[in-house]
């Protein structure tokens, strides 16, 4: 149905510029899957969190001044002296940890459903770039601060740049602009985390372009059949999606304004020391898992090698997972090694934030082993041994019942 | 969305929507400006900012027919320890020859004293002291002149120059601000 409007001014713009007709393609009478659950709510939360993100921050760089002298003085300026400062900080700081969480639902919602299966390749490896590029900005915003986690932290992860064989100490000399983290680096850092959430809006955009050529995936993981399985994004999505960022707000407030520095390091309250190192260093919660990869190795290279592995097996898993159904309801032996999976993420969260000693060594190298086999030998097996449960005929028929769509065997609720 | 009900009825049920709308949209409209307002706040000058609102100058070491110019809020005050004659040039000027007419006793708290923010009310330039036709102040950006009460005699500035909040607190020591 094409756009339509009794406005005069409203039809002579989009005769000219046609925003409205594409606000009423993609938003209003989008079509989508009509059995969509609340799991599907995480995609528009973190494009939400994103534009918390960057207001915020816009506004906190109209304060902080980027120089290893002052760096630390005037994020304390903010936190005491700026009209609301303490607020728009605790909202950045924490909104960090908020789109890590929300994305890592999102991405753990496409692991169950199978959203990365053709034809959505390109729209996960869209995905996967977008959660690099945030990986990059929040270690850079964490250096801002200037505080003993935000310059020790900033030493070791540019120093994985030291175990590419020949050219790695030039390339930290050329990240850091001199020959340890100083001014120069703090520089560059505020620079590229104020261009790169603008990169990850372009990113969205290409994300949201490729899920709108073929719709949304869905609880059930196949096709839509035809009209009668889709319903207009608009009110029912904007409504159910206004309904769970109102639950998320109502979260996020409770972590801003009464543990607010619940998920910080309290060493980045100490102004960075350039000659001593904190007893434990750790990243943010959100880095945990890959740090532990990163220590389970022994080797410098290897251990580096295996973290970056750890995102970029990403990309090849639309081929890893052989099994032709998406959705893990009608798989019954994949829902297990999921709920396996899951586990092994945890462990290594804990892992990670734990010194590399004992008993946490151990069960690191074992958490690490185990990623790569979920990805490299389970799934692949998986898909080639499970015999899926029944799927149903259409998204209609599990709701509508057998009679809607008469089909040979409808598909049971429990497993 | 229309939803008839089977013991409302049509026109019921609008109603009750449309209140549910409007107290919602409401709500929401209260709510979002509620968090719209730090955002715009932040702006306005902060609690650092604030507390260098006030300057306190001795006035001691100022002999009679010097000025001083000291910074507050950023901006230059002059301080202007008034001769005699000086000070019965301003109080003798006839109000018809002023741009902006006000009594040199409204300006001073003691005669000998004249505290001025030391900005042209034209556009912001600072005026150079003893200078110009009335001993004053001349504005080396537009020619404006300003006389020993630092009332504006020449144009193109419209009025005379401010006169800060200020207070003795003793004799020989004022707080501006």
């Amino acid at each position: 149905m094409a756009f339509q409007t009794n406005s005069k001014l409203v039809k002579w713009i989009d005769y000219r510029l046609p925003i409205f007709t594409m606000a009423q393609h993609s938003l209003i009478e989008y079509p989508t899957p009509k059995n969509l659950s609340y799991l599907w709510n995480f995609g528009s939360l973190a494009g939400i969190v994103l534009v918390i993100q960057i207001v915020t921050g816009i506004v906190l760089a109209m304060h902080y001044t980027p120089h290893i002298d002052f760096a630390f003085a005037s994020v304390e300026h903010i936190m005491r002296d700026v009209n609301y400062g303490w607020l728009l900080r605790y909202m950045h700081a924490n909104g960090a940890s908020a789109f890590f969480f929300v994305v890592y639902i999102h991405i753990f919602r496409g692991f169950y459903y199978g959203s990365y299966k053709s034809p959505r390749e390109v729209l996960w490896f869209l995905g996967i770039l977008i959660l690099l590029v945030m990986m990059a900005t929040a270690f850079m915003g964490y250096v801002l601060p200037w505080g003993q986690m935000s310059y020790w932290g900033a030493t070791v992860i540019t120093n994985l740049f030291s175990a590419i064989p020949v050219v790695g100490e030039h390339i930290v000399t050329w990240l850091w602009g001199g020959y340890s983290i100083g001014n120069p680096t703090l520089n560059r850092f505020f620079s590229l985390h104020y261009l790169l959430p603008f990169v990850l809006v372009g990113l969205v955009m290409l994300h949201l372009m490729a899920l709108h050529q073929h719709g949304s995936n869905n609880p059930l993981g196949i096709d839509r059949k035809g009209p009668q399985d889709s319903i207009p994004f608009h009110p029912y999505y904007t409504v159910k999606d206004l309904f769970g960022l109102m639950v998320f707000l109502v979260v996020f407030s409770i972590l801003m304004f009464y543990f607010p520095n619940a998920l910080g390091e309290p060493d980045n309250y100490i102004p960075a020391n350039p000659l001593v190192t904190p007893a434990h260093i750790v990243p943010e919660w959100y880095l945990l898992p890959f740090y532990a990869i990163l220590r389970s190795v022994p080797d410098k290279l290897g251990g580096v090698l295996l973290m970056f592995s750890s995102i970029f097996i990403l990309f090849l898993l639309p081929w890893l997972d052989t099994s032709p159904v998406r959705s893990g309801r009608f798989r019954p032996l994949f829902k297990q090694f999921f709920l396996i999976f899951i586990i092994d993420c945890c462990v290594l969260l804990v892992v990670g934030a734990n010194p590399p000693e004992g008993m946490f060594k151990i069960v690191g190298r074992i958490a690490t082993a185990y990623y790569f086999i979920h990805f490299l030998i389970i799934l692949p097996l998986v898909g080639w041994f499970e015999r899926p449960r029944p799927l149903p005929q259409s998204i209609s028929e599990p709701v509508l019942g057998a009679g809607a769509a008469p089909s040979p065997a409808p598909a049971r609720e429990k497993a | 969305m229309t939803t008839i009900t089977k013991d409302g009825g049509a026109s019921d049920t609008k109603s009750r929507r449309d209140f549910l709308y409007v107290a919602a949209s409401a709500f929401g409209a209260v709510g979002a400006a509620a968090a719209i307002w730090p955002f715009i706040n932040q702006m306005n000058p902060s609690a650092d900012v604030l507390a260098l609102s006030s300057t306190e100058v001795d006035l001691a070491p100022i002999a009679a027919g010097m000025i001083v110019t000291v910074v507050w809020r950023g901006k230059p005050v002059f301080i202007s320890h008034r001769t005699a004659k000086e000070i019965s040039e301003a109080q003798n000027a006839k109000m018809s020859d002023l741009l902006d007419p006000q009594a040199d006793a409204d300006r001073v708290q003691k005669p000998e004293w004249l505290v001025v923010v030391g900005v042209c009310t034209h556009l912001g330039c600072v005026p150079l002291g003893h200078q110009g036709n009335f001993d004053g102040w001349f504005c080396p950006c537009h020619g404006s002149q300003y006389d020993t009460s630092g009332r504006v005699r020449v144009g193109p500035a419209p009025a005379n120059l401010p006169v800060p909040p200020y207070a003795f607190l003793t004799d020989t020591k004022i707080r501006i601000g």
